[in-house]
């Protein structure tokens, strides 16, 4: 039998990884990616990549690390496959170091770890402040080296259309169109692999790159595949405004010793010392945003009345900062032009990261059978929240120990093989893509597609971010329709036949309008505040209508999605309330499984739901109350 | 977050209307690759309305907005490669006033105007300021870039490192493939078949990997071969327009200094 063939689309961390995995085990693969894959948004993660090897005595281990990110996370997790990614952790971590990232060192020669937000143990390796692109580096080498081996064939600057799925419901290959010469292509493969990340773009201006529009699992949701969490999307607490973007300034920047703060009073207010002793500026990323929304917005006590507060390093040693954190100072430097060693740096919290994403199982499989994600566009390892470092090891988990193997083990064990499906099925999907890039062609309305994109960031920024409302989130969705409704009036601002980027973003653009529906009626129909998703009007953690994966199933072009309930897997750690204002609350430094009696009592009150106001005790002693926040709309 | 953006927006409308500042750009136009297409280069000016904070991607991103030349003639929008927006990536290069450097993190306030926006000069334009680089990629192979790993299963930690080692490494490792060191070198251009300065730092960066370095002479090889490190004319040019601050001349030298040794090892034994 001839090697199988597996068709990977998108080139950051986790499609990396599958692709070296697949090829390592004797599978052909082809990889799509609309950038060259060493200019991938895995490139942007900055602070490290957690795994519990424990070099500091400080008692670490996996279980820790899975009691930990199950509590971070809310306890939406699945918790089978954060416990096996928390299990490889430290091999992965060794994997990367083999293949050469220059993670930083202890005297002794050692890998060295820091701190993140969430947990109280040393555990993040890092490469100065640009480990995301340093790992992206190894991995790319590696693929490259395969790549001269002919094992891999990239088609770099090609757009993932759809997936071509036969009358069987089974997915044997994609649509692809070339960013060039806009040629539509069909392609087999005896299975498919998504890792084609997150979905920012649908906020508008976020930390994400401009490639970030998830436009590729909004393709494959309108196909049939499931989405699942939509509406968990982590605003990170600290980046800096701007035009085009928002800069991410990495939480690594807390992690040694930066202290966020603002004016109160005439004097210096660390604030989240002071609400959350135990973990201080270390607190997980919903926490720690809400906290400086509610400052700002609520408190109005931003640095000049503005919506910023200080993220201070200036006390520490300009050595150090230049070794650990070189990466990030300097993007402040050339973004901003003041030096965060002498003056405090300003920051708001910006969009950062999607929770949720395609639905899978286990093995990384979405609904539609040979069709499989990983990375930011699986949903599958963060529940509500993601701790900071924990998707570094997300994607690259996946990739290497799930997407990739299940992909080449599914490949081998199907009865037929891509190549002897019918030549009809494929040009079926291809006709479907010729026809919608044709009308494309043809759109000369008057709505400019990037002046509707904007609308569309603002309102989902507006009322989908850090505090929901139910009034705000059904306008919402009625502006989201409104602008469906005059997309059908778009005009394509080029009128070329070659490499017409603009008609590649108005396509990006419809499917992003049917993913932020799915973010924003997530979020109106699950009453409850868990994670990142928190609504005053309903401020505790209901788990007893709530402990479920939200799966969105798509049912019509216009049509709002049909929205429905999975239970979770808690079989490890029994759900407790969320606090970080002590350390007793998480698990610590205890073994997983062996709770202490006040976890155990808290984990019995949280199981009857009667548990008062989880929210507030999770950590928003603060927090703004409906009519307050209401008037500062 | 929400009151972040329509706040800092609605500011920065006012102070722009009161102002009425506008950003005059010069952007150099092309519709298809290829020499026979040089005669259809052409310059296009645009108008911009002026806000806080502004880069050239937000430029370039308002003429997508509304695609009409400072003369008020409707014209496509202008096409570019950018991606992370935060010099990382290194997909947004091109010449800014006559400088090779990421657009994004070319802030207005700091250009004289009118800007001049050009693609890259020594790499075959696809159209407008998007310029095909893969040959960036194909030096990468040509000089192993790689640490060649017995396979991606678990063996357990690395080799040990010297932190200070470590230090003079990772900088090398910050390269992001952006070209510019090969825009400025006057012996690279498209006839050339010199590697470049960033092929050059990268095969001293995987020598300097402990594992890396059992496979060195395959790296110095290709830097003795055609298009290597002979054809690096010392002008120091690469230096200085790396946005990364990579020593990209001490890592000639060191080469020079491994492949001389190499040649000179290999003519005695041969």
């Amino acid at each position: 039998m001839a090697s199988p063939k597996v068709i990977v689309v998108g080139g950051g961390l986790a499609g990396l990884a599958a692709t070296i995995k697949i090829s390592e085990l004797g599978g052909d693969v082809e990889l799509f990616s609309i950038v060259p894959v060493r200019r991938s948004h895995s490139v942007c993660a900055q602070g490290g990549i957690n795994a519990a090897v424990n070099t500091k005595g400080e008692g670490d281990s996996p279980e820790i690390h899975f009691d930990d990110t199950i509590y971070g996370g809310d306890f939406l997790a699945n918790q089978t496959p954060v416990k096996d990614m928390c299990e490889r952790g430290p091999g992965i971590v060794f994997l990367l170091d083999r293949m050469g990232v220059m993670f930083n060192r202890t005297p002794e020669g050692n890998l060295d770890f820091r701190r993140f937000g969430g947990t109280l143990h040393h555990r993040t390796a890092y490469a100065g402040a640009t480990t995301g692109q340093q790992l992206l580096y190894a991995l790319d080498e590696q693929v490259r080296r395969q790549e001269v081996e002919g094992k891999v064939t990239k088609y770099e600057n090609w757009e993932f259309l759809s997936a071509v799925i036969d009358d069987d419901g089974v997915c044997r290959g994609i649509i692809a169109q070339d960013m060039r010469s806009m040629e539509i292509k069909a392609f087999r493969g005896d299975a498919v692999i998504l890792a084609t990340g997150g979905p920012g773009l649908i906020f508008g201006r976020s930390t994400n790159s401009m490639i970030n529009t998830g436009t590729a699992a909004s393709g494959v949701y309108q196909q049939g595949a499931f989405y699942a969490n939509g509406e968990f999307i982590q605003v990170h607490p600290t980046a800096i405004p701007g035009e085009d973007k928002l800069r991410l300034m990495s939480e690594s920047i807390r992690g040694e010793g930066g202290r966020v703060w603002t004016y109160k009073d005439g004097k210096p207010w660390y604030f989240l010392e002071e609400m959350y002793p135990a973990y201080g500026n270390l607190v997980p990323r919903d926490i720690a945003t809400r906290a400086i929304f509610d400052i700002c917005v609520r408190q109005k006590l931003g640095v000049d009345g503005q919506n910023q507060v200080y993220l201070d390093v200036s006390h520490l040693d300009p050595h150090m900062l230049e070794v650990k954190l070189g990466g990030v100072m300097d993007i402040y430097r050339k973004f901003v032009g003041d030096d965060p060693v002498k003056v405090p740096m300003r920051i708001f919290p910006a969009v950062h990261y999607s929770m949720g994403g395609l639905w899978t199982d286990f093995d990384e499989m979405t609904n539609i059978p040979g069709l499989f994600a990983s990375g930011e566009v699986d949903y599958q390892y963060h529940g509500a929240n993601r701790l900071g470092a924990n998707s570094l090891l997300s994607c690259i988990h996946g990739g290497l120990y799930l997407a990739g193997p299940n992909a080449i083990e599914y490949a081998k064990n199907s009865a037929k093989s891509a190549g002897a499906v019918g030549e009809g099925v494929f040009q079926r999907e291809l006709a479907r893509q010729t026809d919608i890039y044709n009308q494309l062609v043809q759109a000369k309305g008057k709505e400019n597609p990037y002046s509707l994109w904007l609308e569309m960031g603002a309102i989902m920024t507006d009322n989908v971010t850090v505090v929901r409302y139910n009034d705000r989130l059904r306008e919402t969705d009625e502006v989201l329709q409104g602008l469906m409704e005059r997309y059908k009036n778009v005009g394509v601002p080029d009128s070329s036949g070659w490499n017409n980027s603009s008609l590649f973003f108005t396509r990006q653009l419809w499917n992003m309008l049917v993913l932020a529906r799915i973010v924003t009626l997530g979020a109106l129909q699950r009453d409850e505040s868990r994670g990142a998703h928190y609504k005053p009007d309903f401020p505790e953690r209901d788990d007893e209508r709530f402990l479920k994966t939200t799966l969105a199933r798509f049912v019509g072009p216009t049509a709002a999605p049909e929205l429905t309930y999975e239970e979770v897997d808690t079989q490890y750690i029994k759900p407790r309330p969320r606090r970080y204002d002590v350390a007793g609350a998480s698990a610590g430094s205890e073994p997983a499984k062996q709770p202490t009696e006040g976890q155990q009592a808290a984990a019995s009150i949280a199981g009857n739901g009667k548990v008062e106001d989880v929210m507030r005790a999770a950590g928003t002693p603060a927090a703004p109350s409906a009519q307050s926040t209401k008037k500062h709309r | 977050m929400a009151v972040s953006t329509d706040g800092g927006n609605a500011a920065a409308n006012s102070a722009a209307t009161k102002a009425n500042k506008v950003i005059t750009l010069r952007i150099q136009r092309q519709d298809t690759p290829g020499d026979d297409d040089k005669a259809n280069r052409r310059w296009e000016e645009f108008s911009i309305p002026w806000k806080t904070g502004m880069n050239i991607i937000s430029c370039l991103m308002a003429i997508q907005r509304n695609p009409v030349t400072a003369d008020g003639k409707p014209t496509d929008a202008v096409v570019w490669e950018s991606n992370c927006l935060e010099e990382v990536c290194g997909a947004c290069t091109m010449i800014i006033n006559g400088k090779v450097r990421q657009a994004c993190s070319a802030l207005v306030d700091r250009l004289e105007q009118p800007i001049s926006i050009e693609p890259l000069s020594s790499f075959p334009v696809v159209r407008d300021l998007i310029v095909d680089r893969s040959r960036i990629f194909q030096a990468f192979k040509k000089v192993h870039a790689w640490v060649p790993v017995d396979g991606s299963y678990d063996l357990g930690p690395g080799p040990k490192m010297d932190e200070s080692v470590r230090q003079k490494s990772y900088i090398l490792s910050t390269c992001m493939a952006c070209c510019a060191c090969m825009e400025a070198c006057p012996n690279f251009n498209e006839a050339s078949p010199f590697i470049g300065p960033a092929a050059i730092n990268q095969a001293r960066l995987h020598n300097s990997h402990p594992t890396g370095a059992m496979h060195r002479e395959d790296r110095l090889e290709a830097l003795l071969g055609e298009g290597g490190i002979a054809y690096c004319g010392n002008d120091q040019n690469c230096v200085r327009v790396c946005p990364k601050g990579i020593p990209l001349t001490e890592s000639i030298a060191e080469m020079n200094r491994q492949v001389n040794l190499y040649a000179l090892k290999s003519l005695f034994t041969k």
